[in-house]
């Protein structure tokens, strides 16, 4: 009883800083509208589209962990399927490769969000790296055509990893067991809002200290806006909210430090390695479903990195279960 | 009421599954008489254009279908006519009680606008089929008629021919500059003209534009090259790599 009501609190507590700052955001943009006015700047007008967003997505993750466990596995199977969606739709295959591409949507997806729903640890490391990698190759040889086979099959496969395998270990760390207690949800939803507030807010800081003091291009090729200023200044200060963070977790300021660390680089050659394939592809964007940042995979490409790292690290060092 | 529901209910299948996207690159949507037309490689393809449309603008804009196809049962037959209110006319010469560029010009006439797909069939393969001649013989008919190109992105991959499940794979309807059949253009000049006209909106020109969304795109020209001198025409799905500007 005590602990759940220390969970709600702190919960609150988050709740009540995200929306603070959010709200501060909200009023910098539009002091800086006031500001130019007259003057229409893609670059503001592009801000408060995000900020705009920002609310949204915060709004949406809100209401889903206050609908608890299903509602989490439910918010991000979507998640899941809206960026698979982005991926393979920008990724084109060709008419032999129909019945993987159902399979993958029809059955892989949702066949991993059962194993998390199921609590089945094994099956959810196993579907998409070992089942899918030999079952969708074997499914789109049947279709006879072997032009581009091998980058075909990599694609899907990818699209899975990426999207499916990778997101889903968001929901996934509400099954861990940490301290050698059963999994404790309450506890465990503050361990997803740790990953996403620091990843998310990584990427958000390395854009403003890049805009405020970005002059050395990490690399033009891929990703002409990151830079060296950008990347330290806001790995280091997402690092420092990791470390701020640590009450929400089961790790120490120290810990918590590390992981927020570990969790803002990965996030960072997420982006980087996701720019790459955007830049092979010759857009931009992922997608348009979020107004201001593209689509869902441009908005979490950085999450898609740091999800399977910090659920094993935890997994690894902090929890105690099989 | 019902064939209302039924329409919407396509149109929700349609949006949901495809995403739905409509760019208005070359025109803005009118209530002028217009023929859209468009590449063929699915059954969504005239829903996709039609669901384009404001809704004020629908019940007038009538997709031609082969009557041959539609009316082989009773819920194509519903659905066609009833529903979507289409210009059926029969593909097969022989078949023919009248001439289709009549039947279209007198749907025309009574004010509607059409959708038509000139390549006459569904296209499993890339690029564009060979343009029948109606939509040339229904320009000398209804001289001034507006003939709008329709690119249909991504369709093939969606909603394959002779496959029952459709896949969830984004869509889009590009829609180009409206041309007109000029005074005494030739029919294969016109008709080469309409398929050039369609074929270039497949290739998308603002690719290397600055958009405004995603992080890295705010300040950066981007230094690529579009998917499509990658991997030319030999990938289904090439033609919309390149694709970013969203129609205002």
């Amino acid at each position: 009883m005590m602990t759940w009501m220390e969970g709600l609190s702190d919960a609150m507590k988050l709740v009540v800083g995200v929306g603070g700052v959010l709200l501060i955001a909200t009023l910098i943009a539009e002091a800086l509208r006031l500001k130019t006015r007259g003057q229409p700047s893609a670059v503001i007008d592009n801000l408060v589209a995000r900020i705009r967003a920002w609310w949204v997505m915060a709004a949406v993750v809100g209401l889903a962990f206050a609908c608890g466990r299903n509602g989490v596995i439910a918010l991000f199977f979507l998640v899941s399927f809206f960026a698979l969606r982005e991926f393979l739709t920008l990724t084109p295959t060709r008419k032999a490769d129909y019945w993987p591409l159902v399979a993958a949507f029809y059955i892989v997806l949702p066949y991993q969000y059962w194993t998390i729903h199921s609590e089945w640890y094994g099956m959810q490391a196993l579907v998409i790296p070992v089942y899918a990698f030999l079952f969708l190759p074997i499914l789109a040889s049947t279709g006879g055509d072997t032009s581009r086979y091998l980058e075909r099959t990599a694609k899907i496969q990818w699209g899975l990893m990426i999207c499916v395998f990778c997101i889903s270990h968001v929901p996934a760390l509400m099954n861990l067991s940490i301290g050698g207690l059963d999994p404790d949800i309450e506890r465990n939803l503050l361990l997803i809002a740790f990953l996403v507030i620091v990843v998310q807010s990584s990427d958000v800081l390395q854009y403003v200290w890049g805009k405020l003091l970005g002059k050395h291009k990490v690399a033009p090729q891929l990703s002409p806006s990151k830079t060296w200023e950008g990347l330290i200044g806001g790995v280091a200060s997402a690092t420092l909210l990791g470390a701020a963070l640590w009450w929400i977790t089961p790790f120490s300021p120290l810990q918590a430090a590390g992981m927020a660390l570990v969790i803002n680089i990965m996030g960072f050659f997420g982006g980087m390695v996701m720019s790459a394939i955007k830049r092979d592809r010759g857009i931009k964007d992922w997608g348009h479903m979020i107004e201001g940042h593209g689509g869902m995979l441009d908005r979490l490409d950085s999450v898609c990195f740091a999800a399977p790292v910090f659920f094993h690290m935890t997994r690894y060092f902090f929890s105690s279960a099989v | 009421m019902i064939r209302g529901l039924v329409a919407q209910g396509i149109n929700g299948i349609i949006q949901v599954l495809t995403g739905a996207r409509a760019l208005w690159d070359g025109c803005e949507p009118s209530a002028h008489r217009r023929v859209y037309y468009g590449n063929h490689a699915s059954h969504g393809d005239f829903v996709m254009i039609w669901s384009s449309l404001p809704k004020a603008l629908r019940p007038q804009v009538r997709p031609v279908a082969g009557a041959d196809y539609w009316n082989r049962d009773p819920v194509r037959r519903y659905i066609i006519s009833r529903v979507f209110n289409a210009v059926l006319i029969e593909r097969e010469a022989h078949k023919r009680t009248e001439d289709p560029v009549k039947t279209m010009a007198r749907a025309v006439e009574e004010g509607s606008s059409l959708i038509l797909f000139p390549e006459g069939t569904r296209n499993t393969e890339e690029g564009l089929l060979p343009f029948k001649s109606g939509i040339y013989h229904l320009g000398r008919e209804c001289p001034n008629l507006e003939f709008v190109p329709v690119w249909l992105d991504n369709l093939k991959r969606a909603m394959p021919k002779g496959r029952l499940m459709p896949l969830p794979l984004l869509c889009t309807a590009r829609f180009g500059a409206p041309i007109a059949l000029t005074e005494g253009e030739s029919k294969s000049d016109f008709l080469a003209r309409a398929r050039d006209a369609l074929l270039a909106l497949s290739d998308d020109p603002s690719a290397t534009e600055t958009g405004l969304s995603g992080e890295d795109t705010t300040e950066a020209t981007m230094a690529t090259k579009p998917a499509n001198t990658i991997e030319a025409g030999t990938l289904i799905g090439t033609e919309q790599a390149g694709r970013k500007r969203e129609g205002a």
